[in-house]
């Protein structure tokens, strides 16, 4: 009976308002209207395009990457010389950004986790010092803080011949930060391996400490052995082979420093005001996710004589990454991206040197954007996907 | 020492309350801002000892059975436990937390954690024991509260009725011979909460010195050697189950009972 009822005669007599209405006809009517825009606004831009270009006598495609760009960029990370190609320029803008943005990432993260414990701390005044730093640095633009650290601190340093200098090796003056570079002899390698021997051999201490610790109840001092092997190796060898290192010392000659390794003050500018600004907000996010942990397990944990520091390690830090790590993903993420303002105080990255100079002066817009656009989408994508495997693993089970 | 009580139903279990001293506050004195939770307390608990203690909320049952284990700092009066006197030394409130276990009302199970890892972690990160030591130690455990068929699971899969059973597994794990119970069964669907109640029974009938905070009188009729009544901070009559609800001194007790054996 139900079948019949339900059967073709009724289907046959609904009304074009009743068809309209159907759930079914609704969501394949939504997509194929979407989907209509969609091609018709891509057509029209790609006609548009073409058309314009053409009107212009303007050829596109990736031909010009492998002309000389023959401009000079004022420092870089990979070497470059003026009449290098637009595709070495690209290349080397992204290693610029890349600098910058992989140790501001680092740096952030380990000033983020520190102020937000301290944000949590019970001493009033560390509790209140943390939560004035966040709250002035959250909620000013970081175009400005770039600035401020740009304009008021890095441009206003002494000249050269009055640098600020630490034992004579670190210099700070308004051309940048100076430091002795290594020059590395003979058989420094041997020393290079013994590091990676060093390396390893730290790790494998530490799943034997942790594997005894198990099997025997037994506590070796994994920590302290390990930092042991980590320097103890490599000095060892490097003093044995003969300390084939020297520096070459940064020295100041007439009006500015020679040798040594240098970094400009844009760099120091832009890594500072990265740095500080995404720490405020990474701290926030350490403190949510301690906080998210309820007292109840502290409570638990004491209670079976857990010490505070162990607490912390076993039972709250574990919990507490899960809310942790999606926040510190976008962080992550906004710190590459942002470091992109670089081009407001002249640091050479992959903005200001490929999207700035390279455009205009070879004027292929949509291919240069379309590369810029490429590495940012690969890089915060990377970063996306690293964290959310991580994330994967330390979720929680249910039922 | 000895604390007889006889129970009309014969159904009480034996008590084998010894005169050793195992927890002793005197004149304990607590505060949160202005309002005064603990007023002058005096308790002696001898080994062996299963003491219920109930009370209105607000009254600070709680609140003292958690400064036994310092998870409350008291701010006057002296507290020892097993002879080791409660105070600012890590090392005697170390040794304090070591003797004493805690069941809580919100089983406060560790989630990032298997069953069997929430009977192992203590043991082996505080006691240094081996971990097949340790597992062997717990699964036992699990054995006497009858769930080591979950021992792998996370805390998460488990009913609330599980959940306080491996609470209370995890905190014998560490062998303690005093425990607390923080309103072990306010937080269980009643169904759940005679399993509980039943491994907290088979606990008592193993001469474990208990305290437990709780409102279910069956339990403080057959089990308890002695039941405490606090109002407002203060410890207003403590007697025997039979004394204290056949013959309650105290108005306030009175009505207390009266308000909860009303049903």
């Amino acid at each position: 009976m139900a079948v019949l009822e339900k059967g073709s005669p009724h289907r046959a007599s609904r009304s074009l308002s009743e068809w309209l209405h159907d759930e079914r006809v609704r969501s394949v009517l939504y997509q194929a209207i979407v989907a209509i825009v969609v091609i018709a606004v891509a057509r029209y831009l790609f006609i548009n395009t073409s058309e314009n270009l053409q009107a212009r006598g303007m050829s596109a495609g990736f031909d010009f990457l492998s002309t000389g760009a023959g401009f000079s960029i004022a420092w870089s990370v990979l070497p470059y010389t003026a009449g290098d190609s637009y595709f070495h320029v690209y290349l080397v803008g992204i290693g610029n950004t890349l600098m910058v943005a992989f140790v501001a990432i680092i740096c952030t993260t380990l000033l983020g986790f520190l102020v937000g414990i301290m944000r949590l701390s019970k001493n009033w005044l560390i509790a209140q010092v943390a939560s004035w730093y966040v709250e002035i640095l959250r909620n000013t633009p970081l175009l400005l803080q770039i600035l401020f650290w740009f304009l008021a601190v890095f441009s206003l340093l002494p000249r050269p011949n009055k640098s600020l200098s630490l034992l004579d090796l670190f210099y700070l003056n308004n051309r940048g930060l100076y430091i002795p570079a290594p020059v590395p002899g003979d058989g420094f390698n041997i020393t290079l391996i013994a590091v990676l021997v060093a390396v390893g051999a730290t790790y494998a201490q530490a799943v034997w400490a942790r594997k005894r610790h198990f099997d025997t109840g037994q506590r070796f001092p994994a920590f302290w052995t390990g930092l042991g092997i980590l320097f103890g190796l490599p000095l060892l060898v490097f003093l044995v082979t003969g300390a084939p290192l020297t520096f070459d010392y940064p020295a100041l000659k007439g009006f500015n420093f020679l040798g040594g390794a240098s970094v400009p003050p844009a760099f120091c500018a832009l890594l500072l005001a990265l740095v500080i600004y995404h720490s405020a907000y990474m701290a926030e996010a350490v403190r949510a996710g301690i906080m998210s942990v309820s007292h109840g397990q502290t409570e638990a944990a004491y209670s079976l004589g857990l010490r505070p520091g162990m607490t912390l390690r076993l039972v709250i830090i574990p919990q507490a990454m899960r809310a942790v790590v999606p926040p510190m993903i976008s962080n992550w993420m906004n710190v590459v991206k942002n470091s992109s303002l670089a081009i407001a105080i002249g640091y050479p990255d992959l903005v200001a040197v490929y999207m700035q100079t390279s455009l205009n002066q070879s004027g292929h817009a949509i291919e240069i954007v379309a590369m810029v656009m490429l590495f940012y989408m690969s890089v915060s994508l990377s970063i996306s996907m690293a964290l959310n495997y991580y994330n994967k693993i330390v979720q929680l089970k249910e039922r | 020492m000895s604390l007889e009580t006889v129970d009309s139903e014969g159904q009480h279990i034996a008590s084998a309350v010894s005169d050793e001293v195992v927890i002793n506050l005197s004149q304990v004195n607590k505060w949160y801002g202005d309002f005064h939770v603990l007023k002058d307390i005096d308790l002696t608990v001898y080994k062996g000892e299963r003491i219920v203690i109930c009370g209105p909320s607000g009254s600070g049952k709680s609140t003292l059975i958690r400064c036994i284990n310092r998870l409350e700092e008291h701010q006057r009066g002296d507290i020892q436990v097993n002879g080791v006197t409660m105070d600012t030394n890590l090392k005697n409130i170390d040794a304090i937390r070591r003797d004493v276990g805690m069941v809580f009302q919100q089983f406060n199970l560790f989630p990032h954690l298997t069953v069997l890892e929430n009977c192992t972690l203590a043991p082996i990160w505080v006691k240094n024991m081996a971990k097949s030591e340790a597992e062997s130690v717990a699964m036992t455990l699990l054995e006497r509260v009858q769930i080591p068929e979950q021992a792998a699971k996370y805390p998460g899969q488990l009913s609330g009725g599980q959940q306080q059973r491996v609470a209370i597994a995890r905190s014998l794990a560490m062998n303690p011979n005093i425990m607390l119970f923080d309103e072990p069964t306010s937080a269980l669907d009643p169904e759940m909460i005679s399993e509980v109640l039943d491994v907290m029974v088979g606990l008592a009938e193993s001469g474990m010195t208990m305290l437990v905070v709780t409102h279910e009188m069956g339990f403080a009729k057959r089990v308890a050697d002695r039941v405490i009544f606090m109002d407002q901070g203060e410890i207003v009559e403590q007697n025997t189950p039979d004394e204290f609800f056949n013959n309650p001194k105290s108005d306030r007790t009175k009505l207390f009972l009266s308000q909860i054996l009303a049903h």
